[in-house]
């Protein structure tokens, strides 16, 4: 009896209805991308790139450390000495599209050289696109430190 | 024996034994900077700290010897706390810069700190810092700071390297680890601090920051500069050599690598390697393909032995090639038609190959030099020759070995030497007779050498007694004497002296294979030029493998000579150089030791076997398939190898190695009269043996390598009037050079380096030489 009446009445399609019509009148939560944009934690996981300090100098010091950790293997450093006597990198690569973003490169360093920034908008028109080199890599930390310098500020206090 | 129990193990001890040696016995590993097996006991560095029961505080246990009954205990509280405590101090000024640092991810420091330390350090003071230092172009000392002071490096010197290069200067917190003031580190056997070093104080040079440890794949190798075939680990990234390390074996090497063997690698990866056959074509060099290249040279040789007969052809092989090549090597010569082989291209005299009935060898296993008691060496610059032998005899005569040598020159050997005998290299065999003569007068015996002119010499006297007294003796020949124009005699007479003193007897083979090129014949027999009589007279064709007569024959001039009016010159080499580009007519690119499989025959008959450690440059193939091609292309039979295992299965089907070598001679022959004259002393340079070393920058920018000199011995420099610069004229050609007095050289002798840029123009290395005030 009971399961007639359910049945006959449509009870479980106004149910269902219902909720339809509750969000039709809630607040949309739909971001208009890309003229809308969610707000990203300190910490988003995005392209990387490669720190200088203030005076000009790369941080990198060819340590290795990165490359070491790295669980798809997507890094590789060459390293040498540089005619001051310090150790540099004589090259410096990420394959991207090996990368999955996992962060334990930015972690592993020592000098927070490389860093993972809030760009995710970045594309390759071919796959040899994705591969950046150390002066990419440069290229994009010289144009966000600003950025990336008060991203790692928010995160210092909670490590 | 003494009963101790280690972490509740019950073992056996040695009396005298230390609590470490116990521990390590049964694999108990006890943390430890400080201590190391080859070196005396410091017990500086704390580290090794255990608990022994009924001692009131931790002892250390490279340092407490083992006693009865003895209970230790390595990981209970207290040693913990102390090894803890240890670390906590060490680490106090120990830099924080691992990432930059050559020896993370293999630093003991790190390895400790992590394993016995504590998590953090309490110390908030300032750091000492420490200047860097300058110890020569093999070894790094840039990052003193790092240093533990646990003083192995200044053991290893004074006590492996005869010389206390490396001190400890000054006290507490201000000792410093430094090499003499204004000075480098120069041992033939320094590059073993960097091994040594526990921390990333001592790193090496020409590897510093160019990879990581963990980057880095181990083969195993065999060295191919010296006879003695030290075991090599050769460490590896992206198919590129990036160091060498020395592998264990206590009866070859022990745990050290002389500098030639660990830096020499830098050559492999040289500008000068030769990537592509090259044909020279009107004057000019072409690169070209294999099949090309190797069709010349078949035509080549074909050509010249229609023209002028088989006879016109020299085969010379370099000894410092794989056991494998000069097998097939031989083969081709003697399957084509030639008995002109030979690889002895630094030696002069041929004057008792008639009466060899075998090759020459060591006469003992390397090991066995360790305990001798009484040893003669006979023309060998020791250090340079054989630096891992001269270690291994310095250890051998601070316990019980008396060791004499006879010798051109006075050479510092920094180990304790019980006789020493000098005369000029024409009067070597005179001076061995003199020892011979007082050891028949000790002993008896009977000798074919006419000796009645030889007058007997205190020295020789000592030497001989020494010899005599000795339950186990032994008379070695070093490479110098080797290329004496009259060797024949020298081994004479030493030959009769071993036998005499009822010693062993043997010859220091010169290079990483000459027992293995005497063992597969690459030699002239049925009536074949040997190789000086390859240049005397010269030939319308040479082949070379792995050679480049300028430097490495006796006569340098001459046999440049012969090579340049040769209608061709093939030249089978891993490396370019000016030598080859101006004689030979074809190059072709032959894989080093590092590329090919193949196997060395050290000086005590041991076949090595290694295989290649990275693919072969560019188009450079290993040497046997080379030879194999050639042995086709020329319609030979029996070249159908396929592998270097192949080839040397065939070799040995024959008998093993050690069954072809045999020391003695069918007849004692030997001119023992003096002969006055002004005599060369030409001597190889350590670092100038093959084209490897000479090809590798650290090697060549040492003092060792630095431009040569004339030396002139006492006399000469007196009746000059003291010159800083002299003419000298041998065959013909001059050369100026500066001058400087060797005190300790015999007499009538001027000591002008062989296998060098600016000595290319002089004749044979231990002839007559003119000289004159400059």
């Amino acid at each position: 009896m009971n399961k007639f009446i359910k049945t006959f009445f449509l009870v479980e399609l106004l149910k269902g209805l219902s909720v339809t019509l509750r969000y039709f009148f809630a607040p949309k939560i739909t971001v208009q991308f890309p003229e809308e944009k969610t707000p990203l934690s300190p910490r988003f996981r995005g392209l990387h790139a490669q720190r200088r300090y203030a005076n000009g100098e790369e941080r990198c010091i060819a340590c290795k450390l990165c490359e070491a950790v790295c669980p798809a293997m997507a890094i590789t450093i060459e390293s040498e000495q540089r005619d001051d006597g310090t150790r540099r990198t004589s090259r410096y690569d990420i394959d991207l599209t090996k990368c999955i973003f996992c962060g334990f490169c930015e972690e592993a360093c020592p000098v927070d050289a490389i860093v993972e920034t809030h760009i995710f908008e970045y594309h390759g028109e071919k796959r040899g696109d994705l591969y950046y080199t150390k002066p990419m890599l440069l290229a994009i930390g010289d144009k966000y430190e600003a950025e990336i310098a008060k991203n790692k500020a928010a995160d210092a206090k909670y490590r | 024996m003494l009963e101790i129990e280690i972490d509740g193990k019950k073992l056996t001890a040695p009396q005298g034994s230390t609590v470490m040696e116990a521990a390590h016995s049964i694999g108990t590993y006890i943390p430890h900077f400080c201590y190391h097996k080859k070196l005396s006991i410091a017990a500086n560095c704390r580290m090794c700290l255990v608990e022994v029961e009924k001692a009131p505080k931790p002892l250390p246990a490279c340092a407490t010897p083992v006693t009865d009954g003895m209970k230790v205990h390595t990981h209970s509280s207290m040693a913990k706390t102390a090894q803890a405590g240890v670390m906590e101090f060490l680490l106090i000024n120990h830099p924080l810069d691992c990432p930059i640092c050559d020896q993370g991810g293999e630093c003991q420091l790190q390895d400790i700190a992590v394993g016995y330390g504590k998590s953090e350090s309490r110390y908030q003071e300032e750091k000492r810092s420490v200047p860097g230092k300058d110890m020569g172009p093999l070894v790094s000392a840039e990052e003193m700071s790092r240093c533990i002071h646990c003083t192995r490096c200044v053991r290893f010197t004074e006590e492996i390297g005869g010389f206390q290069e490396i001190g400890m200067a000054n006290r507490g917190e201000f000792s410093e680890i430094l090499p003499f003031l204004g000075k480098t580190v120069t041992s033939e056997i320094s590059g073993n601090v960097i091994d040594l070093c526990p921390v990333g104080a001592l790193t090496s040079k020409p590897f510093r920051y160019s990879t990581r440890s963990w980057e880095l794949s181990r083969r195993k190798s065999v060295a191919p500069h010296d006879g003695l075939g030290a075991n090599l680990i050769v460490q590896v990234k992206q198919n590129t050599v990036m160091r060498v390390l020395p592998l264990e074996n206590e009866a070859i090497n022990e745990c050290w690598l002389s500098d030639r063997d660990r830096f020499s690698y830098e050559g492999l990866n040289s500008e000068r390697r030769l990537k592509n056959p090259k044909i020279k074509f009107d004057g000019k060099w072409h690169d070209t393909d294999w099949e090309t290249a190797l069709n010349y040279v078949v035509k080549g040789l074909n050509g010249v032995s229609a023209d002028h007969g088989k006879d016109a052809v020299g085969f010379l092989l370099g000894a410092r090639s794989t056991t494998e090549e000069l097998y097939l090597a031989q083969k081709l010569a003697r399957a084509f038609g030639v008995t002109n082989i030979d690889y002895r291209l630094g030696r002069s005299d041929f004057s008792a190959d008639a009466l060899r009935q075998g090759g020459e060898w060591l006469g003992l296993p390397v090991a066995e030099l360790s305990q001798l008691d009484a040893l003669l060496v006979v023309g060998s610059t020791l250090r340079s020759e054989q630096p891992l032998i001269a270690a291994r005899l310095r250890q051998a005569a601070r316990k019980r070995l008396k060791l004499s040598v006879v010798h051109v020159a006075d050479d510092e050997l920094l180990m304790n030497v019980h006789g020493k005998l000098l005369a000029a290299p024409q009067n070597l065999a005179g001076a061995l007779a003199q020892v011979l003569k007082a050891l028949i007068e000790i002993k008896g015996g009977d000798t074919a050498i006419d000796l009645s002119s030889v007058e007997v010499s205190a020295e020789a006297r000592a030497i001989a007694q020494s010899l005599a007294d000795g339950e186990k003796g032994a008379v070695v020949i070093g490479a110098l004497a080797q290329q004496l124009p009259n060797y024949a005699s020298v081994y004479a007479v030493t030959q009769e002296i071993a036998r005499v003193a009822g010693g062993r007897f043997g010859v220091l083979s010169d290079a990483a294979n000459s027992v293995g090129a005497e063992a597969v014949g690459a030699l002239p027999k049925d009536g074949g030029a040997n190789a000086a009589e390859m240049f005397a007279k010269p030939r319308k064709a040479y082949f070379l493998l792995n050679t480049e007569p300028e430097f490495d024959a006796y006569d340098a001039a001459g046999a440049v000579a012969a090579l340049k009016q040769a209608q061709t010159v093939i030249a089978l080499t891993a490396f370019d150089s000016e030598g080859l580009a101006d004689y030979a007519d074809v190059l072709l690119p032959i894989a080093p030791f590092s590329e090919t499989a193949g196997s060395f025959v050290n000086m005590e008959g041991r076949l090595q076997l290694f295989n290649g450690v990275v693919k072969p440059l560019g188009e450079t193939r290993p040497a046997w398939k080379v030879l194999r091609v050639l042995g086709n292309l020329l319609q030979l039979d029996g070249f159908g190898f396929n592998s270097a295992e192949d080839v040397r299965a065939e070799l040995l089907a024959v008998g093993s190695i050690e069954s072809r070598l045999n020391n003695a001679l069918s007849d004692v022959r030997a001119d023992v009269s003096a002969k006055a004259a002004t005599v060369r002393v030409g001597e190889v340079p350590m670092f100038a043996v093959d084209a490897i070393c000479r090809n590798a920058a650290s090697l060549q920018a040492t003092e060792h390598a630095a431009a040569p000199v004339a030396l002139l011995s006492a006399d000469l420099y007196a009746s000059l009037g003291e010159p800083t610069e002299v003419l000298l004229k041998q065959g013909g050609a001059e050369v100026r050079m500066g001058a400087r007095v060797d005190a300790g050289l015999a007499a009538g002798c001027v000591r002008v380096a062989a296998a060098s840029q600016d000595t290319l123009a002089l004749g044979g290395r231990f002839d007559a030489i003119e000289i004159k005030r400059g």
